[in-house]
């Protein structure tokens, strides 16, 4: 047990508390300053304001909402309502000064002509900023994040090789009303060495040594009534745009994974497969679900992803 | 017996005091004052921006300093600048104690000029105790209600002092009173009024004493070679301790000869300390190194006709008889590391290109294949004019042969005075055959108008294959 003395303090000495305990041990005696114990006042004071202003108590299902209020716009309309961080949000996207700024950029560029547009380094810089993010919410499902698309599924927007075209007018209308693409199943009309036939020619014409009868042949149906490949593909088979028919001499693969094949047998199985089952495809058409600006922003930003026309 | 749990502030009213460091603290507070309340007043010339020499500017993101312009992307600058700081306050520490605490802290400044106030206000220290015991009258109302009011105005002023870094001093001081500055210079310009009135007003060596963490970490800089300012306590005591100049005790002969030593407990030098302590009990916390006690008893024993310096800047190897080394380890240390971290600062700021750009290779997806055989990769160039005029820049590939560079339609890349922009641009190579899965290529970037001396180079790379 302490003994309770004072200990006579010499100059230059800290006071005690006066406590010894055995015998000698002492603690020095440093009372806090007194303006500290206000600065605990003061945070009493400021969580009493704080309260009052801001929502802070749960009250059975609810809570005290406080005094101060946001205004934002919600749904065209203005609403005032407690604060709140939601609304806070809410108001920065709509009147903070970069979204302010995002619109004014959005406003010019919509007013752009794609001749104009395509040459002005700001716009372009910020159609790229700006279209990631509407590529990623829109697009990226299908077409990568990058545009790069899925060999055999979808499109890759990155290189030179267009099936509806690549000017801007096209991408625009690509966006707008959606496409369509239809190839036809030949495992009606073809047999199973015609089919390969035909595989052979498609492959020749992309630099692959084929059987030369067999590619001969198999231009014979692909230029011919029996299969009437030229239609669509066109009679070099370099594709049409108005029919979304891809050009075919260029060893771009979209949707046979020819490059991934180990030999010339597996490159015509695959082609000759394709080709026996044919393919439908469908781009979904964005002019309900975004505006003018955005689809105008989303088509010079493909445009200049890799071979806009 | 019953103890207090909070300890009231003993107020303190320190005498006022001349001498040489009082001459010296009074210069540096004439030209910290005049730093501080007139840079922002100062005209530079400038091709574009403001035509203020020290502009904070937070909105644009720009920083003027004279002819340097800072932008966030030199925030490293300011790591540098810190270290120099805290290594300056080391080095500094280690040789002569606090000095920083003494003579350049705000803190110290700003309570200096408030005692000022005080004094020619309220009068020297006997008046001013007198007048803070008298009950309230007419009197005391008005000299503690002008000393408040005086407190009032210098905090203000600083609060707008400081304010006018941040934009158009003119403009803005026009428009603080007219009520048409941005809220933040209302508020920030209040705050400090707040903080100054209080810390240097109200609060005084309290913030040093109980507040501020350089007042103990220096603490720990210290050795027994550092200088501080110290009472000689051998001269001072004799053997018998220290005596009033009383009957047989006037002469130094006569003291010597008592045992009694020089201090003539006149007690000025704890009068005139502004934390209110007594320098004769040792090197104590509180102690921010002012030197006043030095002033204070050199001219007590320039009266007595005795040698100056029983309290003076020493240390305690020279106080035990040795001498004081300066040149230790761990200031020689803190020298070379300010000066390798001033060096590198310093270069770094004279080397940096006029533009900044950064290269970064698109990776999704890494490569294309074009029609023509060739394969494709994108890369995205952020381009930053970080000069005072435009640049036309023409950007080319080079290091690759046969390498073609797209830009698209974009013929004219110009960028005005701290234009940020970004390009995306192409690069079709056609590959021969057996050609590594990468390969190094090197943007370069000239300004038309011939204004770089060479043209930029950023390394980059070519992918082939994933």
């Amino acid at each position: 047990m302490s003994t309770n003395e004072n200990p006579s303090k010499k100059p230059g000495q800290v006071e005690t508390t006066g406590h010894v305990w055995d015998s000698n041990l002492q603690e020095y005696n440093n009372p806090l300053p007194r303006w500290w114990l206000w600065g605990f006042y003061a945070t009493v004071v400021f969580a009493l304001v704080y309260w009052l202003l801001y929502p802070a108590w749960p009250v059975g299902g609810s809570f005290t909402k406080g005094v101060n209020t946001i205004t934002f716009m919600q749904d065209g309309e203005e609403v005032t309502t407690h604060w709140n961080t939601r609304s806070l949000l809410a108001r920065e996207m709509q009147s903070g000064t970069q979204a302010v700024r995002q619109r004014e950029m959005l406003e010019q560029v919509g007013a752009m002509d794609y001749e104009t547009l395509l040459a002005d380094v700001e716009a372009m810089s910020f159609v790229n900023a700006y279209a990631k993010g509407a590529f990623g919410t829109w697009c990226a499902a299908c077409h990568q994040t990058g545009g790069g698309g899925v060999v055999g599924q979808y499109p890759n927007l990155r290189d030179d090789h267009w099936l509806w075209g690549g000017t801007t007018e096209q991408i625009e209308e690509t966006l707008v009303l959606g496409r369509n693409g239809y190839m036809p199943a030949y495992r009606e009309s073809l047999n199973e060495q015609q089919l390969e036939q035909v595989a052979s020619y498609v492959l020749s014409l992309n630099g692959f040594a084929m059987n030369d009868a067999d590619a001969a042949a198999g231009g014979e149906i692909f230029n011919g009534y029996l299969g009437g490949c030229y239609q669509c593909h066109g009679v070099d088979a370099a594709g049409l745009d108005s029919q979304g028919a891809p050009n075919l001499s260029n060893n771009i693969w979209g949707l046979v994974d020819v490059p991934g094949a180990a030999n010339d047998e597996e490159r015509i199985a695959r082609v000759a497969r394709f080709v026996h089952q044919g393919v439908q495809r469908q781009m979904p058409a964005f002019a309900d679900r975004l505006s003018p600006t955005e689809i105008r922003v989303l088509t010079a930003y493909v445009h200049s992803l890799g071979g806009g026309e | 017996m019953s103890q207090p749990m909070y300890e009231a502030r003993v107020p303190i009213h320190p005498r006022s005091v001349s001498g040489r460091f009082r001459n010296l603290k009074y210069g540096i507070l004439v030209l910290a004052y005049g730093v501080f309340f007139l840079l922002p007043w100062l005209r530079w010339e400038r091709e574009t921006g403001p035509s203020q020499a020290v502009l904070f500017d937070i909105p644009a993101r720009q920083f003027y300093l004279f002819d340097l312009v800072v932008y966030p992307q030199d925030i490293f600058w300011l790591a540098g600048l810190l270290m120099i700081a805290a290594l300056l306050l080391f080095f500094v520490t280690g040789i002569a104690g606090r000095v920083f605490c003494g003579y350049f802290c705000f803190q110290t400044l700003w309570t200096d000029v408030y005692m000022f106030l005080e004094r020619h206000i309220q009068g020297e220290r006997p008046a001013r105790i007198r007048l803070a015991r008298q009950p309230w009258n007419a009197e005391k109302l008005l000299k503690l209600g002008a000393t408040h009011a005086s407190w009032l105005l210098v905090a203000f002023a600083t609060g707008l002092g400081f304010v006018l870094y941040w934009g158009d001093a003119p403009t803005l001081v026009r428009d603080f009173f007219s009520g048409q500055a941005a809220g933040a210079a209302y508020i920030t310009a209040g705050l400090l009024t707040l903080t100054t009135y209080t810390f240097a007003g109200l609060a005084r060596e309290q913030v040093c004493t109980y507040m501020c963490p350089y007042a103990r970490f220096q603490a720990v800089m210290f050795d027994r070679d550092t200088l501080i300012v110290s009472y000689d306590q051998a001269r001072g005591e004799g053997t018998a301790g220290r005596a009033k100049p009383g009957r047989g005790l006037k002469s130094r002969d006569e003291r010597r000869q008592a045992g009694v030593g020089d201090c003539i407990d006149c007690g000025f030098c704890v009068q005139v300390c502004p934390t209110g302590i007594d320098i004769r009990d040792g090197l104590q916390i509180q102690c921010i190194h002012c030197a006043l006690c030095i002033d204070a008893c050199d001219a007590i024993m320039d009266k007595q006709g005795w040698p100056r310096g029983l309290i003076r800047y020493t240390s305690e190897s020279a106080l035990e008889g040795r001498k004081t080394r300066f040149l230790k380890l761990k200031t020689v240390g803190y020298g070379l590391a300010i000066l390798v971290v001033g060096g590198l600062l310093v270069a770094s700021i004279v080397t940096r290109p006029a533009l900044d750009a950064n290269v970064s290779q698109v990776r999704q997806p890494l490569f294309v294949q074009m029609g023509d055989g060739s394969t494709q990769n994108s890369y995205e160039i952020a381009l930053n004019n970080k000069t005072q005029h435009s640049l036309d820049l023409e950007i080319r590939v080079v290091g690759l042969e046969g390498a073609v560079l797209d830009l698209g339609r974009i013929e004219e890349i110009i960028l005005e005075p701290s234009q940020r922009t970004t390009v995306l641009a192409r690069v079709r190579y056609a590959a021969p055959p057996g050609s590594p899965s990468r390969l190094p290529l090197e943007f370069e970037i000239v300004d038309r108008a011939g204004s770089m001396e060479e043209p930029l180079r950023i390394g980059s790379q070519l992918s082939l294959q994933p």
